[in-house]
């Protein structure tokens, strides 16, 4: 037992002068939870030390911590008349970066410290109950997942903890089916009998039983998240025909394409492509669903930051980050919440704060997103996180590893923490995820990540082979990394946070901030990390025997076949129902006027302005960022495409981004071709090239197990590729979460809508740049594409609540139509564009008006029935400010009948023909309400 | 004439030094990125330099709060040698986290009175553009501004705060660098954006204009207001002095 009273009196509690936001924010928080009686909180951040320091050593720490301007500080006990008290300190753990830099200082000042540990008090004032307070705490202040809290009473700082003697490695015999069958459940391992049957009879021609390290590596190896197993299944549908497996279309799609420049697809971290003559891009989007359900800042941080290590471990720098995010209603009733889950605006405020924390840390713009609401993710919110690095084709190529090569271990130190976060993410959720999944989630550390980037901008040339530690830590990435080859690992080499690590739990450990290469000579590697402050270490060689041989203290806990690991695993046989057919061409009736309907839909969360998140990223550093998410005359209107334009060059890359879950509810295979149509589309409108377009690919879906719900799939990848090749543009790289569902609290089972997002990467010139807000009163608009009654998965039906309708059917004059655009545009023919998408025309109108602070005098709709004209979702669409004396050219360069609806007015009056007129400050009050 | 040596110290994790090599590159100087123990194990490096700059950035990830570690680091090895070259005349500069750890450093206000950071009011980080007036006609940086600069902020510690007497200090000795021009996007007193010390030589300012340095980086796609031009102004200085 420790001596608790010394720990106490051995803290200084730092509070703000000012109010503090962070209290500001958990007073408004309580109100969403139905707390009530909370009428002001206080927080005061605490700092441990130990051992305990002297008053001089105490007065010198706190001149270094507190500023009297802005802080006031209290060492030991702080009196308090607050009704409640609650004190939150980290698990034994975590990572604390806090507590590591203050000890750092402490130790420049002089100050000798063995340990630093820091949380937070906050005080509650006003009448709320004892349940109230319990209930704020596990629902907004602390997260059991990484955190331990003490109610009234205070909390114990994970310093002095004695370490764990680590449990041996244990010999694992596996038995019958049922037996199997209980410890795939016990190890929580997510494989199937059939791969259960094939792992014991490996073992038995082995003639000896598996380890407990072996096992989780196998597990790992074959985890749906890492080997995407039902992406390489092959499938059937129900009346027994067998078909491609999905990743063989896509592939089949790109290699159709045979675009010269993509470099490589599908192979190794991410898609690489060339652009602007000398360069490489890498791209890759990732997902980071679960841990962001549980652990909203830890799990969009470690996000975020596990995508940049992919484009580090494809030897690429990274330059920017992207992020598309789904969360359920803002406003959801806590009575509605599902046991164990999180409020939706809980998840919401964390992720964002995880998103931004690190892209801004680390120093990336994060460029490009959106932010999608519906009740679908609620319980499963969706984190899409995006990086793009960039390289030059002159770079050496990495030919190894090859024999005799040193594996090295760079970057974070490894811990307990992120333990089976890939097998995790291969189960469902139900309401106990958070305390089981606990170990899976982690807080990244965005300091370290650039200590490793600047290392490796620097390395080129001093490895032969480099990978991420990401979903399954070093069994994956040396896993990966020895496949063909062999290697042979020492764990006691590995550099830990803590000694008491179990020999799997070393080897499985998901511990950010993590590379691992192969260097035929390491030295340099070593001298580049030492400058830098990175830890390095070499942990083993890469052998050539095609052997994966990893010792603890010299025993052997794994000795696999490489050939039985990568390629032992039985392929599924998986059978769907194809989706049904699709709806009629109903129209919605209208409930109010065009007017009003058209502010509510500018109101509505997936329309509305999102500059509350967007301007929480940096999306200015590097001095590339030429087009952002914001832009028009007040810098608060919508971009359709974001442009990234090295500042020294004259040609960078658009971003496009397309989602529409809504679609896929009513017609996946629609949805997969109209998502990549949007994404293109979005590029487009910013000026760039159709013809020099990449994709990425990221689902987000149910349980693929379902056959249903494995047909919604198939038929979206149908889409998709069908859109790939209609636009010429290939996928470079994708990226599966399945298994997005769970177990509601009566045993029934819920699923997220079909979310697909494609990303589009295009190349633009600097002269070619457009944005979307209206720039001259007197320019005409245009209007491209058709338009129809298509209002299935349609915004207005969602504020209407009436989904019937036909969702838009595709259109295969799009591809040409958009490069006949982008000739237009590089005439200089186009003074803004924006796409049609949600909310159809009228929307699209409004943005631009609102961008550019101007009216518009709408003379002419599509169709004669103006509800469609207005508000149908149609696609291949986008409205074109021009010149009036560009016009005719702009029409001839088009080569299809373009419809001229209106002109730019300088009154800020947007006027809807027959359908009255709304002033531009009711448009943008309505957007940003 | 002569390209003026600029050092651009960097701390682990200063992340806007190649942003401001760029902008000095451009204003006529020759950038060298440096990290502060750097500054103490090659002594020569200050005195050759014309410049200093103190680069953006999240310091050792802005834990115990912005720019402390970084200006106990500049205090630890190299404080007395900064002292003396910003005593010798030479323009320094800190942008953002530099003039987070140019304040913690007592760099700045210097002798002028006590000021500090604090969190935005806004509560978060934020990244805008932003619109600065240039004030001061002592401050060797913006003396020969003629025109308002707009630039990026991104940042959640850049609330200005000082006692009343030292505004009125930092006002009668004409050390107010900038003022925010229309929104004030942190609740700064006094809506200042940058100050610089009694000497005028050295300035510290939240705002990014080295993230405004060509044409096509304005959003509003204005040719005017580059932050460039303050850049150049201070490169001239270092040149002619």
């Amino acid at each position: 037992m420790r001596d608790r009273i010394g720990t106490i009196e051995n803290r200084i509690s730092i509070r703000s002068i000012a109010t503090d936001p962070r209290a500001k924010a958990a007073v408004h928080s309580s109100k969403t939870l139905q707390v009530k009686g909370v009428e002001n909180v206080e927080i005061s951040d605490l700092i441990w030390f130990d051992p305990p320091l002297d008053d001089e050593a105490r007065a010198t720490i706190a001149q270094f911590l507190v500023d009297p301007l802005l802080q006031r500080a209290t060492w030991g006990i702080e009196s308090s008349s607050a009704s409640h008290t609650v004190e939150i300190a980290f698990l034994p753990g975590v990572t604390d970066s806090e507590a590591r830099e203050v000890q750092r200082a402490a130790s420049v000042l002089g100050i000798d410290v063995k340990a630093v540990a820091t949380g937070r008090r906050y005080e509650i004032h006003g009448p709320v109950t004892a349940e109230g307070v319990a209930m704020l705490t596990r629902r907004l202040l602390a997260n059991s997942v990484v955190e331990r809290w003490a109610i009234n009473d205070f909390v114990d700082p994970p310093i002095g903890v004695l370490a764990s003697v680590p449990d041996p490695v244990a010999r694992i015999p596996l038995g019958d089916d049922a037996a199997l069958d209980a410890l795939n459940r016990e190890r929580a391992m997510a494989l199937d009998a059939e791969e259960l049957r094939v792992i014991r009879d490996y073992f038995s021609s082995l003639g000896r039983d598996p380890s407990d390290v072996e096992l989780e590596m196998i597990a790992q190896t074959w985890s749906e998240h890492c080997a995407h197993k039902t992406f390489r299944a092959r499938l059937f549908d129900e009346h027994g025909n067998e078909l491609k497996s999905l990743l063989g279309r896509i592939k089949e799609a790109t290699e159709k394409i045979d675009a010269e420049y993509v470099l490589s697809a599908f192979v190794g971290n991410a898609g690489i492509i060339s652009y602007d003559g000398e360069y490489t891009l890498a791209l890759k989007c990732e997902t980071h669903n679960h841990p962001s359900a549980v652990e909203p800042f830890g799990g969009a941080n470690t996000g975020v930051g596990g995508v940049i290590r992919d484009i580090l471990g494809a030897a690429h720098d990274p330059i920017a980050c992207t992020d598309i995010l789904c969360f359920g209603p803002q406003n959801l009733h806590v009575d509605q919440l599902p046991e164990g889950s999180l409020h939706p605006q809980r998840i919401h405020d964390g992720v964002i704060a995880g998103v931004a924390d690190y892209g801004n840390k680390i120093g990336l713009p994060t460029i490009a997103g959106a932010v999608l609401y519906d009740p679908g993710y609620v319980a499963n919110p969706l984190v899409f996180a995006g990086c793009i690095g960039r390289s030059t084709l002159s770079a050496p190529s990495l030919s190894g590893p090859n024999v005799g090569d040193a594996v090295v271990v760079i970057g974070g130190r490894t811990g307990r923490d992120g333990i089976r976060g890939a097998t995790f993410s291969s189960l469902t959720m139900d309401a106990s995820t958070g305390e089981i999944a606990g170990a899976s989630v982690q807080i990244g550390d965005p300091l370290t990540e650039r200590l490793v980037m600047e290392v490796l901008s620097e390395a080129r040339g001093l490895y032969t082979a480099i990978t991420d530690c990401g979903a399954g830590g070093l069994s994956s990435a040396v896993g990966e990394m020895a496949e063909g080859i062999g290697a042979r690992c020492e764990l006691d080499l590995v550099p830990l946070k803590y000694s008491g690590l179990a020999a799997w739990e070393i080897w499985l450990s998901e511990s950010q901030e993590r590379m691992v290469l192969a260097a035929t000579n390491p030295e340099p590697l070593r001298q580049l990390c030492l400058e830098k402050g990175v830890d390095f270490a070499v942990i083993g060689t890469f052998t050539g025997d095609n052997k994966l041989i990893v010792t603890a203290s010299g025993e052997v806990v794994i000795d696999l076949d490489m050939n039985f690991l990568h390629d032992g695993r039985p392929q599924r046989q998986m059978e769907f129902v194809a989706p049904l057919a699709r709806g009629r061409e109903d129209v919605p009736k209208l409930k109010s006027s065009i007017v009003e309907t058209l502010l509510q839909l500018l109101q509505h969360p997936n329309i509305a302005s999102k500059a509350s998140v967007v301007h929480r990223y940096d999306h200015e550093i590097g001095g590339a960022t030429v087009v952002r998410p914001l832009s028009g005359s007040e810098l608060d209107g919508h971009s359709d495409g974001t442009v990234w334009i090295d500042p020294r060059r004259e040609a960078g890359f658009a971003i496009g981004i397309g989602v529409n879950p809504w679609f896929g509810l009513g017609d996946p295979e629609a949805m997969g071709w109209l998502v990549v149509d949007e994404a293109i589309r979005n590029s487009v409108c910013a000026g760039a090239n159709p013809k020099k377009c990449s994709l990425l690919d990221n689902f987000s879906w149910g349980d693929p197990r379902d056959p249903i719900v494995l047909g919604q799939l198939s038929s979206t990848v149908d889409g998709m590729c069908a859109a790939s090749l209609a636009f010429n543009a290939p996928f470079v790289s994708g990226k599966d979460s399945l298994n997005n569902a769970w177990t509601e609290a009566d045993g029934s089972r819920s699923a997220i809508p079909p979310t697909l997002v494609v990303t589009a990467v295009s190349e633009i010139e600097a002269r070619n740049v457009v944005t979307s807000g209206l720039k001259t009163p007197g320019n005409v608009l245009v209007l491209i594409g058709s338009t129809h009654a298509e209002f299935g998965g349609s915004h207005l039906g969602m504020i209407l609540e009436d989904p019937r309708g036909v969702v838009p059917r595709i259109d295969e004059a799009a591809p040409s139509r958009y490069n006949r655009f982008h000739d237009a545009i590089t005439k200089g023919l186009v003074r803004s564009a924006h796409d049609c998408a949600e909310g159809g025309l009228g929307v699209s109108i409004a943005e631009m008006c609102i961008g550019g602070r101007l009216g518009a005098d709408i003379t002419m709709l599509p169709t004669p029935d103006s509800v469609i004209g207005w508000f149908s979702e149609s696609t291949g669409r986008i409205v074109v400010e021009v010149e009036p004396k560009d016009l005719r050219e702009f029409q001839d360069t088009m080569g299809e009948s373009v419809l001229v609806i209106g002109t730019v007015i300088s009154d800020p009056t947007l006027k809807l023909l027959n359908d009255g007129s709304v002033a531009i400050a009711d448009l943008l009050a309505a957007w940003q309400s | 004439m002569k390209s003026p040596k600029a050092l651009v110290v960097a701390a682990p994790g200063t992340n806007r030094d190649a942003d401001v090599a760029l902008a000095l590159e451009l204003a006529g100087a020759t950038p060298q990125r440096v990290t502060p123990t750097e500054l103490e194990s090659n002594p020569r490096l200050l005195v050759e330099a014309e410049i200093l700059v103190l680069a953006g950035g999240f310091s050792y990830g802005d834990n115990t709060g912005a720019g402390r570690l970084f200006a106990l680091g500049l205090e630890t090895h190299a404080g007395e040698k900064l002292r003396d070259f910003i005593a010798s005349g030479k323009p320094v500069i800190g942008i953002c986290n530099g003039f987070q750890a140019l304040v913690r450093a007592g760099l700045l206000p210097g002798s002028q009175g006590r000021a500090a950071l604090g969190h935005n009011t806004s509560g978060t980080f934020d990244c805008r553009w932003v619109e600065l007036k240039p004030i001061s006609k002592k401050c060797v940086w913006t003396r020969n501004l003629t025109a308002n600069i707009e630039c990026p902020i991104a940042h959640g510690e850049g609330r200005f705060v000082c006692d009343e007497d030292t505004v009125a200090i930092l006002r009668a000795a004409d050390s107010i660098a900038f003022t925010y021009v229309g929104q004030n996007p942190n609740g700064s007193v006094g809506d200042i954006a940058g100050i610089c010390d009694e000497s005028g030589v050295v300035l510290g300012l939240m705002p990014h204009p080295e993230n405004h340095v060509l044409v096509r980086q304005n959003p509003r796609g204005r040719t005017t207001g580059l932050g460039l031009d303050l850049f150049r102004s201070g490169v001239r200085y270092a040149t002619e002095r």
